[in-house]
């Protein structure tokens, strides 16, 4: 088990990976990114149980699921950083003929992706099917997925809660990003969504709050008691208080850099403020 | 002429049924999922047999493609069960990214399609949907004539890899191919040989392209019936051979003349061997209320339209 230390570094070069990609093809997603790089690292470095390797149907180990797939960024790096493909790869990020589209697909058989997502609100229901599967197929590893807090506005999500908990769907953890921040402004001035953990309790599930969603040890703390309520006939829910931008200060705590790449001179102040642990790619 | 007898009729969502039932008892990886419409898609069965491998969704169409999506992830082959209308253009974007996108082996089977759905009117009777499937990359599009040839799709797509859109009917219509046939995905049926004119036809157009045949060989004309089940892949070569004989073409579709078979026969036709062709379909409209056969008569999808379009086809050659 690595220790803290160890996945603060991972994080601090998974920043440089996500500024580096969208500043080199002046797009793609940072703040999200940013905002949930700790949950990443800390997913893909200790919390879920993976095989070596990738297979699709992914049967004796637990799988993760991206519904809000514009953070691709972060994906892409922790995925790489994991093993699943050459960190070199991350060079070709949204380039012609890549295989890190803008968001993340199957199509051109990049390891360690399961379904395409982008067009949000649709993850949480493939989850809960994989889930299904996993029950069918006598597996008891764990299904985990991440969704947008604006994403909750998309009203697929609301069938997919209400199934998960009328259906006993026990072996799912999906958190939420609640950063507070979509394109056009705070998830408060856009569409006001009133208190989500209400709203996940009333529809049945289990719900967890994470207060620090950028602590790797709250994280880490946060998700093993979650992972204790799974099997209990009820599906778990994580409510991950996170800040976007979370990392490179002058991207922090505003909705400006949801989609914007930085600029040379913005590069440079966030490099100098997350020094390479990893070795860059 | 080659004729065909009516084994008596039957509702093509039975056959999609009796298929998923044979399915159930020889496929342990078949799964199947329902947005509360069991009795209509006449899944009862295989839910008795099978109910750990059933899925009751409840009126979530979304939801349920996207499960089915997930349920893939693990080796499962879902076939989905709603009416052509909630199974396509309310869950399009659904099926898009999370299924042909994602090149997931989900089957979308769809009952109710077209005008036959009847009384209940026009936001029930989808005319657009093999347009919108056929549309999306990979994904194959079948749209089954009667009883029988139903239950061999769907027993046949459990056996092909990746996304299908299957489409069938509510009514009971003319059963007439062979009982335990073996269905071949993108090989159209040569049902009729003839020589003056190409019937091509889909659905439940087929049994009304067979009518329409026998009534053009009182009159003495030669018409050719080939049953297109298989909208995408089309069978390019069966429809290029047959015009090459008979030099002039009719499709024959109960959907919209925009974007369905009719279109793609067009294309196959226009870039190889330039054809005289007359549509049998709707034009650009909704349904309505009323009996199938009303309806079928009203919008002119039938062996009488067939005839009519054959003998205007026959002059512009």
């Amino acid at each position: 088990m690595a220790n803290t230390q160890q996945l603060e570094d991972i994080t601090t070069q998974v920043r440089r990976d996500i500024l580096r990609m969208v500043h080199k093809v002046n797009s793609g997603h940072p703040g999200g990114s940013l905002g949930c790089a700790e949950f990443f690292v800390s997913l893909y470095s200790e919390i879920m149980d993976r095989k070596e390797g990738f297979d699709m149907d992914g049967i004796g180990e637990d799988l993760f699921f991206l519904s809000n797939g514009h953070i691709s960024p972060v994906y892409y790096s922790v995925l790489a950083r994991s093993g699943y493909f050459p960190v070199e790869e991350l060079n070709t990020f949204r380039l012609l003929n890549t295989r890190l589209q803008g968001h993340p697909t199957t199509h051109e058989g990049l390891p360690g992706v399961r379904i395409a997502s982008g067009s949000l609100g649709q993850g949480m229901s493939v989850a809960l099917g994989a889930a299904q599967a996993k029950k069918l197929n006598g597996c008891n590893h764990l299904i985990y997925s991440l969704h947008g807090d604006g994403e909750l506005q998309e009203g697929q999500n609301w069938e997919a809660i209400m199934y998960a908990a009328g259906k006993n769907v026990d072996n799912i953890i999906a958190t939420i990003d609640l950063n507070g921040q979509q394109i056009d402004g705070s998830t408060d001035t856009v569409l006001p969504m009133g208190s989500i953990k209400a709203k996940f309790e009333a529809f049945g599930w289990t719900v967890l709050e994470i207060e620090e969603g950028n602590n790797i040890e709250a994280i880490l703390k946060g998700m093993a008691e979650a992972k204790s309520l799974t099997g209990k006939g009820k599906p778990v829910c994580v409510l991950l208080k996170t800040v976007m931008g979370n990392g490179i200060d002058f991207m922090m705590h505003t909705h400006a850099w949801h989609g914007k790449a930085p600029n040379d001179e913005q590069l440079a102040i966030g490099l100098a403020q997350n020094p390479e642990t990893l070795g860059d790619y | 002429m080659k004729t065909y007898e009516n084994q008596g009729n039957k509702d093509t969502r039975s056959g999609f049924g009796a298929g998923l039932t044979e399915l159930g008892r020889t496929n342990p990886n078949v799964v199947a999922l329902c947005a509360d419409l069991i009795g209509s898609l006449k899944m009862d069965q295989f839910i008795e047999e099978n109910p750990e491998r059933f899925f009751q969704i409840g009126i979530a169409e979304a939801n349920m493609m996207g499960i089915a999506a997930g349920l893939t992830i693990g080796g499962k082959i879902p076939f989905t069960g709603t009416f052509a209308n909630f199974s396509t253009g309310r869950v399009y974007d659904q099926i898009r990214q999370s299924i042909a996108y994602s090149d997931k082996n989900v089957k979308i089977c769809a009952s109710h399609a077209g005008l036959t759905l009847g009384e209940d009117g026009a936001t029930h009777q989808i005319l657009e949907d093999i347009g919108l499937m056929k549309m999306l990359p990979g994904m194959t599009v079948i749209n089954t004539c009667d009883y029988n040839q139903t239950k061999a799709a769907t027993i046949a797509i459990a056996e092909h890899k990746g996304p299908v859109y299957l489409r069938f009917g509510r009514p009971k219509v003319a059963n007439f191919t062979p009982v335990d046939q073996k269905f071949e995905i993108g090989k159209a049926l040569h049902l009729v040989d003839g020589t003056d004119v190409t019937i091509v036809a889909t659905g439940h157009l087929v049994w009304e392209a067979l009518e329409a045949a026998k009534a053009l060989n009182e009159k003495g004309i030669s018409a050719e019936v080939i049953d297109i089940h298989t909208i995408k892949p089309l069978d390019a070569k069966a429809i290029l051979d047959s015009v090459s004989k008979t030099k002039c073409i009719v499709t024959a579709e109960e959907h919209n003349h925009l974007g369905g078979l009719g279109e793609s026969v067009a294309r196959v036709l226009s870039q190889h061997n330039p054809t005289p062709q007359e549509f049998i379909a709707t034009n650009d409209t909704f349904g309505e209320s009323g009996t199938p056969a009303q309806l079928m008569e009203k919008y002119g999808l039938n062996a009488d339209a067939i005839i009519k379009a054959c003998e205007k086809v026959i002059k512009r050659k």
